[in-house]
C-alpha cells in the first residue's frame, strides 16, 4: 500500500492538515506504521501536482488544510475496489536470505530458521497482547489490523517449519545420503536415530 | 514460588534395544502458578508424550514429573488417580463429552467420581459452566450444541473444581478461527486466575496466547520464545538447547 491512498481515504472524511492526516493515519493503522511528517507533505505535494487534492487558504494558525478532488475521489474508489498485486509488497527479505543461507558455505540454515522462528514467535506474541486489549477497548479497525500482522506472523512461522522439515530430508549433492536399505550385520536404528548419524 | 509443573530431566523411551523409539530425550521444564507455555513441534517430536508425562497419563522411562510438590512416579495408581481428578485438567481435541449426560453432568462428572456430594458438584459444575458462558445451556446433551458450544463443556468440565495445572493438546481441532480463539481466551483466563497451562499446538497463532512457546524437535527442546519483557529472565533457564 502507498501511503497516498491512505491519506486520500482519510481526506475523504474532510478537509484535513498535515499534522491532523498524520495522527489519524496512525490511529487507524494502530500505530504499526508511524509515519513522519515530512513524508505526509511530500505525499501531499504530490497528490496536489496530480490534481488528486487541493490545497485551502492557510487558517490563523498558519496551518494550510487540504481537501480531496473529485479526481482523488474517484482514485479512492478504485484503490478500494483493486486487490493489491504482488509487485506492490516489499521483496520477502527472508526467503532471500534463506536461499542465500543454504548456498552459502560454512552458514548453519537450522539455526537461522530457529533464530527466525523465535523472533516471529516473540512478535506474534506481542501482537496477540495488544489484541486483547483492543478487544477491551472495541476498537474493530485496530483488531482487525492487527489480525492482519497475527496471520501473516503464523504464515511465516508455518513456512519456516516446512524449511525446517525440509532440511532435515535435505542432502546436499555430492554428500552421502541417509541409507535405505539396512545391511544384515549392522544393528537396526530408529528413523530418528538415522536423522541424527546424517546430521553429525 | 515452586511450580505447579516441574519435569526434571524426562525421557521415555517406547519399545526395547534396536528398535527402542526415543519420545523425549532428556526435557526440563517448569511451569509457574499464572504461567501459560505452549508445545510446538513438528508431528513426532514428543509434544503430545510431554502433555501425558505432565498429567500422569503416561510414566517417563526416567526423570521425575512433579505436580504440585508431589512426585507422580512414587505415587500408587490410586493416588495417582486422585490427583488426575482434583489438580489436573485435561482438554483433548476430542471432546470426550458422554453423549446421554447434559453439559452439567458432563462438567460435574470428575467431581462425583471423586465422591464429592451432588449439591456441591452441581454448584461446581455451575460455577465452570459460568465462567465459559454456558450457564444456559447446562441442561442441554451435547447434540444439542455447536462444536464450539461443545468444546466450551469440554473446557468446563477441565476446568471445574479447583484445578491447577490445565493440559491442552490442540483444544481448537476443527474449529472456525474465531471460535478457536475464544477457546484460548478461556484457557488464558484461568491461568490468569492463578493456574498453570500448558498447550500442546501446532498453530502458532494459537501459541502466542502462551507466556512461552517451546519447540521440540525429535524429543529435545530446542527454542524457546517468551515476550520481549522476559527474554533476560528465560536465557538462563533454557535447557535442552544445543550450543
Amino acid at each position: 500500500m502507498s501511503v497516498k491512498h491512505g491519506l486520500l481515504a482519510l481526506l475523504q472524511r474532510g478537509s484535513r492538515y498535515g499534522y491532523q492526516l498524520r495522527t489519524e493515519f496512525e490511529h487507524a493503522t494502530g500505530g504499526t506504521w508511524p509515519l513522519n511528517i515530512g513524508q505526509v507533505y511530500t505525499t501531499l505535494t504530490r497528490l496536489e501536482r496530480d490534481g488528486l487534492v487541493r490545497a485551502l487558504p492557510e487558517s490563523d494558525g498558519g496551518q494550510r488544510p487540504y481537501e480531496i478532488t473529485e479526481e482523488g475521489r474517484v482514485e479512492v474508489a478504485l484503490w478500494f475496489a483493486s486487490p493489491i498485486s504482488q509487485n506492490d509488497r516489499p521483496r520477502d527479505e527472508l526467503a532471500i536470505k534463506l536461499a542465500l543461507a543454504l548456498t552459502t558455505p560454512g552458514v548453519d540454515v537450522r539455526a537461522v530458521v530457529q533464530t527466525q522462528r523465535t523472533g516471529t514467535m516473540r512478535m506474534l506474541q506481542e501482537y496477540t497482547r495488544l489484541k486483547s486489549t483492543a478487544a477491551d477497548a472495541g476498537d474493530l479497525a485496530w483488531r482487525l489490523v492487527l489480525d492482519a500482522m497475527v496471520f501473516r506472523a503464523e504464515a511465516e512461522v508455518r513456512w519456516l517449519d516446512h524449511c525446517e522439515s525440509s532440511l532435515v530430508r535435505y542432502a546436499p549433492v555430492g554428500e552421502d545420503t541417509t541409507p535405505k536399505t539396512r545391511t544384515p550385520n549392522r544393528p537396526q536404528e530408529t528413523d530418528i536415530d538415522q536423522r541424527e548419524a546424517s546430521a553429525r | 514460588m515452586s511450580p505447579v509443573l516441574e519435569l526434571k530431566d524426562i525421557r521415555r523411551v517406547h519399545g526395547k534395544g534396536n528398535t527402542a523409539v526415543h519420545a523425549l530425550r532428556g526435557v526440563t521444564l517448569q511451569v509457574a502458578q499464572g504461567e501459560f507455555v505452549a508445545v510446538m513441534g513438528p508431528s513426532g517430536s514428543g509434544k503430545s508424550t510431554l502433555l501425558n508425562l505432565a498429567g500422569g497419563l503416561d510414566a517417563p522411562t526416567s526423570g521425575d514429573v512433579v505436580v504440585e510438590g508431589t512426585v507422580l512416579g512414587r505415587l500408587s495408581r490410586k493416588q495417582l488417580a486422585a490427583v488426575r481428578r482434583r489438580s489436573v485438567g485435561y482438554v483433548f481435541q476430542d471432546l470426550n463429552l458422554l453423549p446421554s449426560l447434559t453439559a452439567a453432568e458432563n462438567v460435574a462428572l470428575p467431581l462425583e467420581l471423586d465422591g464429592m456430594s451432588p449439591r456441591k458438584t452441581r454448584r461446581l459444575a455451575m460455577d465452570a459452566l459460568e465462567e465459559v458462558g454456558l450457564t444456559e445451556l447446562a441442561p442441554r446433551f451435547p447434540d444439542e450444541m455447536s462444536g464450539g458450544q461443545q468444546q466450551r463443556v469440554a473446557i468446563a468440565r477441565a476446568l471445574v473444581g479447583d484445578r491447577r495445572l490445565v493440559l491442552a493438546d490442540e483444544p481448537t481441532g476443527a474449529l472456525d478461527s474465531q471460535t478457536g480463539e475464544s477457546v484460548l481466551k478461556l484457557l488464558r483466563a484461568r491461568v490468569d486466575a492463578g493456574a498453570a497451562g500448558v498447550l500442546v499446538t501446532h498453530e502458532a497463532r494459537h501459541a502466542a496466547w502462551a507466556d512461552r512457546v517451546i519447540f521440540l524437535r525429535d524429543g529435545e527442546i530446542v527454542d524457546t520464545s517468551g515476550p520481549l519483557a522476559q527474554v533476560d529472565e528465560l536465557l538462563p533457564g533454557m535447557p535442552g538447547v544445543r550450543g
